[in-house]
């Protein structure tokens, strides 16, 4: 199916939303280079920019996935290429320990991903976005079902 | 939903831009402002044709004025484009401008999406994490630097060159650093100049002597530059000399030391002829070098390899001891504000396309090698003479070597098709031989290009239309045979010719990358700098402060490359006129009251801007070295650090309002 | 009149009742200020006790333990109605404790682990207990285990909160005295210093400026310097991320810091916030690397969460139906 019909599926079916933390430099620009390109790319993700993907703190990354997204991608400059020399390799670091305990979680791993997209990568951008949302829509809904919230189902039920 | 409350202090004007159709046209603008005006703490919400025209700015500083804003938030095209324009707005309206949040509608948004409902239901979301994140900005100021009004220009080909005379012409200082022993660069090789056939070398050498002798270039040739550090307006360069062993205050000049060299003959392959030629271990590298000081080479002069030269070098040059054997290294810092990159290109080696014959058959040339052999100054004085002595009476000129080309290259190198007319004009004056113009496409573009197309064809140069597949000998007397389906004709021809001349591309320079990583400028996929916008910034890259000239940003002509240089020593110029700039005030700080002393974010930043202070026994951001990338911020295991601009509250409070979550 | 306190313990190990007895002599002084109506591991006072009460007639409800089960959340919210201030008392209360580990597990599976899949365990017709059942003519009740262990403040509003596990007897101590002065700071309040642990440690001066980590131990592996910075020698101490107000214990025993005391005020997810500022210590940049360095950490939930899953963002492992 061209990637123009991506998102335009019948009315019921589940579509995922992705938040996706961007890094100025690289992954935001590829974004905006997609624009001006008229790249047309599924319409799940929603973008948070920040910096430098070294910005990023697990807490955002479960803050997300707490709040009802189902699944995060971060988006950052390829090893070697950060505009600040090396948050990229502080992202890395972070995102292999966070993904072990996140699975430990029971979260799949399609659903947390990082993709090194440089400034000019606007077809990779395009092909990671699409290919993550597939993923993730075949996985379903995140639905963490967040204790507080049903509690009050607990307690009926016991 | 909500309930919509208004506190006394957050009252936020929302602007939704139509961009024409660029954005209404998919994006339902109506539907987006009337959901605005519903969200907590929105006064004002509307839609608007063209918010960054002046119509548009001037309704957010009514609007600030009439309703009491104070927030604005607009969802439009890019921050990068125009996040700049709508802080002035924002400000100008009387509030601070960091007051203000932009949201990306169009680029990733109804740029990207087919489905109107899925990018309205995008816009509605992103609209609505502005709107949340927007009341915890805080009112920020932003740090002014003063610009040191030297200039450091990389590279003295043509671009450099002219970028180094504009702006020393302008009365600024500049160094113009060259890691060659002379300045000219790819120029100087050329014979003549498309489609004026200016001699290349009478239009660059005054350009090369006025670099020499104006007061304000220092020029430092033999010289890279080892490291840089700092931020624009303030970069500290250290300059790596290589040594010359020539003292080119005391050389006059003479070149006796080359006479004199113990090597009677020429040994060297000499890297300006395109290896055609020799060159002895002293040497210029051309007649008209700037500066016209020989130079010595470590790796090939015997004195070097084993110590035991008669050094008639020395001797000849007697009483003026320009030469010495001892020179090393060495390191030298300097201060600019500004940096233009000019570092050129390099031609593709037709090695990786062996089915050419490129150093198989001796007599396939590439065209950079067949500037030499036009060249007057060239190894054959300027007689097309080929590798086996021979003069040729049939040429073929193979057009996209390197370009244009899956295997290869993708790009288009833009000069080929025009320097192989010109060398086909060239050739057939020197010999009167038949030749071949084999093409892809026929790109004369330029002023007057189209116009000296047709005289080459009228000159009886003939042209093939077909990508030549292969070359190889023909059964005798020395000819090759170059195969082409000739897609004019629907026919694979069989042409044999004496000399075959290979049109090769322009490609980055092997080092790019290394280049670019010690300037933190990025390189597109290609190996080309990459510069901060395609039409409207040229020249910028995203590194505040440098800026780029020439082939190393793409392959372009020498018209282009001088267009360019000039545009970037105005750029250069612009910023050391004002004076000063303002840097975006994202920077990391720490609350000191609140750290712990635990180091963790000490080994993190790679500017060392954290310190720790041994007194107060807590760490410490310098501002002024701190970049705003974040990475101490999300590290610091209490939260102790924050980042102004992208807080954590306000990032968390952008996840939580793209995701409807109250 | 003596202002009335009551100490009640949820799902917890009893530690915290020893921080109470730990007051040592200072506890006569305790008990001669203020009126305990109820302590459970002390006192014989009952539920009708209680519920006898006025609302409010309770000047402070010291409550400590994670609730899990329905017998606690009734308890929560007893107190809560009895009680002007409630004051969640340790990690359990405060932050879920280690019992929240739990949260990585549910009821079932908990249940059919315990009474019939441990090894030692004989089981055969799956007996496990029943919230009603009927025995010798009488209908008895039991308490239900919940999915999820949950913390104090997600039951009912708390006003302050002690941190530790156990607290310190000190920290328990000036809270009751800020009680009887009536000087307790804004309500939400943590009652321990907003800074991480480096700041009062011991060791604080023997950690190098710039460390970065190459390789993690644990404490098995390494004999511990008892006078040097405990991360410097490789090991994996969470006292950056961890507040400060525990007199360092641990560290004084030769132990690293696990964290029990809880994040700082200004961070939401402490293991979230340990996890980043551990991992970006981790010496390489090479992806290979950076796996194996960090796969020295063999538990990343226990270890980061070890007293704080169900004060996580995301509290607990995943439910996944069961068959």
């Amino acid at each position: 199916m061209s990637e123009a019909l991506v998102g335009l599926q019948a009315a019921p079916q589940f579509e995922p939303k992705i938040v996706a933390f961007f890094c100025n430099w690289c992954t935001y620009l590829a974004a905006d280079l997609a624009g001006t390109s008229r790249i047309k790319y599924a319409p799940n993700t929603r973008v948070v920019r920040v910096m430098c993907s070294g910005r990023i703190d697990p807490q955002f990354v479960l803050e997300a996935f707490a709040r009802g997204a189902d699944g995060v991608l971060i988006g950052g400059c390829h090893p070697g290429d950060c505009h600040y020399q090396e948050g990229n390799y502080k992202c890395l670091r972070r995102f292999h320990l966070l993904q072990r305990m996140l699975g430990t979680l029971g979260l799949e791993e399609a659903r947390f991903r990082l993709e090194w997209i440089s400034a000019a990568e606007a077809d990779r951008l395009k092909l990671a976005v699409n290919d993550m949302v597939a993923k993730v829509r075949a996985l379903g809904p995140l639905r963490w079902s967040v204790p507080a919230e049903n509690l009050a189902e607990e307690v009926a039920a016991s | 939903m909500a309930e919509k409350q208004i506190s006394g202090d957050v009252r936020i004007g929302v602007y939704v831009c139509h961009c024409g159709t660029n954005i209404a046209g998919i994006i339902d603008v109506k539907e987006v402002a009337e959901y605005a005006a519903t969200l907590p703490g929105v006064v004002v919400s509307r839609e608007y044709k063209y918010m960054c025209s002046d119509p548009g700015q001037e309704l957010i500083k009514q609007d600030i004025r009439d309703h009491n804003l104070t927030r604005i938030v607009v969802a439009a095209c890019s921050p990068t484009l125009h996040e700049a324009t709508f802080r002035k707005a924002t400000e100008r309206g009387g509030l601070n401008p960091y007051y203000f949040q932009m949201v990306n509608v169009r680029e990733q948004d109804s740029w990207v999406h087919v489905d109107k409902r899925a990018a309205t239901d995008k816009a509605l979301d992103l609209v609505r994490a502005a709107v949340r994140r927007v009341p915890k900005h805080r009112p920020l100021e932003r740090r002014e630097v003063a610009i040191h009004p030297d200039v450091l220009v990389v590279g003295g080909g043509i671009a450099g060159i002219h970028a180094a005379l504009t702006l020393a012409n302008a009365g600024k200082k500049v160094y113009l650093v060259e890691r060659q022993p002379t300045i000219g660069g790819h120029m100087a090789q050329f014979d003549k100049t498309f489609p004026t056939l200016d001699c290349a070398a009478c239009i660059l050498t005054p350009k090369m002597t006025a670099v020499k002798a104006h007061p304000n270039i220092t020029l430092w040739t033999l010289a890279e530059v080892a490291q840089i550090d700092g931020y624009v307006g303030n970069f500290t360069v250290r300059v790596r000399h290589k040594p010359r062993f020539v003292i080119e205050g005391l050389c006059v000049g003479c070149m006796e030391c080359i006479e004199a060299c113990v090597f009677k003959q020429a040994k060297v392959p000499d890297e300006f002829n395109a290896g055609l030629s020799k060159r002895k271990p002293v040497y210029l590298s051309f007649p008209q070098a700037v500066p016209l000081v020989p130079v010595i080479d470590p790796e090939t002069c015997i004195e070097f390899k084993t110590g035991k030269c008669k050094k008639t070098c020395i001797e000849v040059c007697g009483e003026r001891n320009a030469i010495d054997l001892n020179m090393k290294e060495r390191l030298e810092e300097i201060q600019v504000g500004t940096i233009i990159l000019a570092t050129g290109f390099k031609t593709f080696d037709p090695h990786r396309l062996p089915y050419y014959g490129y150093g198989t058959y001796p007599n396939v040339y590439t065209a950079l090698e067949v500037e030499r052999l036009v060249n007057a100054s060239g190894p054959t004085g300027g007689e097309i003479v080929l590798r086996d002595g021979k003069k040729p009476k049939t040429v073929g000129i193979v057009h996209c070597i390197g370009s244009r080309d899956e295997n290869t290259n993708r790009w288009c190198s833009r000069v080929c098709c025009m320097y192989s007319l010109k060398l086909a004009h060239l050739i057939k004056e020197k010999t009167e031989a038949e030749i071949y113009n084999f093409y892809i496409d026929m790109r004369t573009p330029g002023k007057t290009f189209e116009e000296f197309y047709n005289r080459i064809g009228e000159e009886g140069v003939k042209f093939v239309r077909g990508k030549v597949a292969d070359v190889y000998p023909a059964d005798s007397d020395g000819q090759l045979i170059l195969r082409v389906e000739d897609t004019l004709l629907s026919r694979v021809r069989k042409i044999p010719v004496d000399m075959v001349v290979l049109a090769v591309g322009l490609e980055g320079q092997p080092d790019a990358q290394d280049v670019r990583r010690m300037f933190n400028i990025t390189c597109s996929n290609e190996g080309w700098f990459l510069e901060r916008h395609p039409k409207l910034a040229p020249v910028n890259t995203f590194t505040d402060g440098i800026f780029l000239a020439g082939c190393c940003q793409g392959p372009k002509d020498i018209p282009d490359s001088v267009a360019q240089a000039g545009a970037a020593a105005s750029e250069a110029l612009a910023l050391i006129d004002r004076g000063s700039i303002e840097l975006e005030p994202n920077t990391a700080y720490i609350v000191e009251e609140e750290c712990s002393g635990c180091k963790t974010c000490i080994p993190l930043c790679p500017y060392t801007a954290i310190t720790f202070n041994a007194d107060t026994k807590k760490a410490f951001i310098n501002e002024v070295l701190c970049k705003g990338c974040g990475t101490c911020v999300a590290s610091c295991p209490s939260g102790t650090i924050r980042q102004n601009l992208f807080e954590d509250e306000e990032i968390v409070e952008e996840i939580q309002g793209v995701l409807a979550y109250v | 009149m003596k202002p009335k306190v009551a100490f009640y313990w949820c799902a917890s190990c009893g530690g915290c009742e020893e921080a109470v007895v730990d007051l040592a002599e200072s506890i006569l002084d305790v008990a001669a200020a203020i009126d305990i109506v109820l302590w459970p591991v002390a006192t014989d006072f009952k539920r009708h006790h209680i519920e006898a009460m006025a609302d409010g007639e309770i000047a402070a409800a010291i409550i400590n333990g994670a609730i899990r089960s329905t017998e606690q959340e009734e308890w929560a919210h007893l107190l809560r109605r009895k009680a002007q201030v409630v004051i969640s008392f340790g990690a359990c209360a405060q932050l879920g404790g280690v019992p929240g580990l739990a949260n990585l597990s549910d009821r079932q599976a908990i249940l059919q682990t315990v009474y019939s899949g441990t090894p030692s365990t004989l089981n055969p017709e799956g007996v496990t207990p029943q919230p009603a059942s009927r025995s010798n003519g009488h209908d008895l009740h039991l308490p239900v285990l919940f999915d999820t262990v949950r913390r104090l403040d997600e039951i009912i509003s708390v006003d302050y909160s002690i941190p530790g596990c156990p607290p310190t007897p000190k920290l328990l101590a000036d809270a009751v005295g800020a009680l009887l002065t009536g000087k307790l700071p804004e309500k939400g309040a943590v009652l321990a210093p907003d800074r991480a642990l480096c700041d009062e440690c011991p060791r604080k001066d023997t950690r190098p400026d710039k460390l970065l980590v190459a390789e993690f131990k644990r404490p098995h592996q390494v004999l511990i310097e008892d006078d040097k910075c405990i991360m410097a020698q490789g090991l994996l101490c969470l006292g950056p991320a961890t507040r400060s107000g525990c007199e360092s214990r641990c560290i004084q025993g030769n132990m690293p810091c696990t964290g029990c005391f809880g994040p700082t005020s200004r961070v939401r997810d402490y293991g979230a916030k340990a996890l980043s500022a551990v991992a970006s210590l981790a010496d390489s940049n090479d992806d290979a690397q950076i796996r194996k360095i960090l796969e020295a950490i063999p538990d990343p939930v226990g270890t980061f969460y070890r007293y704080s899953l169900p004060a996580a963002l995301l509290q607990r492992k995943r439910m996944t139906p069961h068959a």
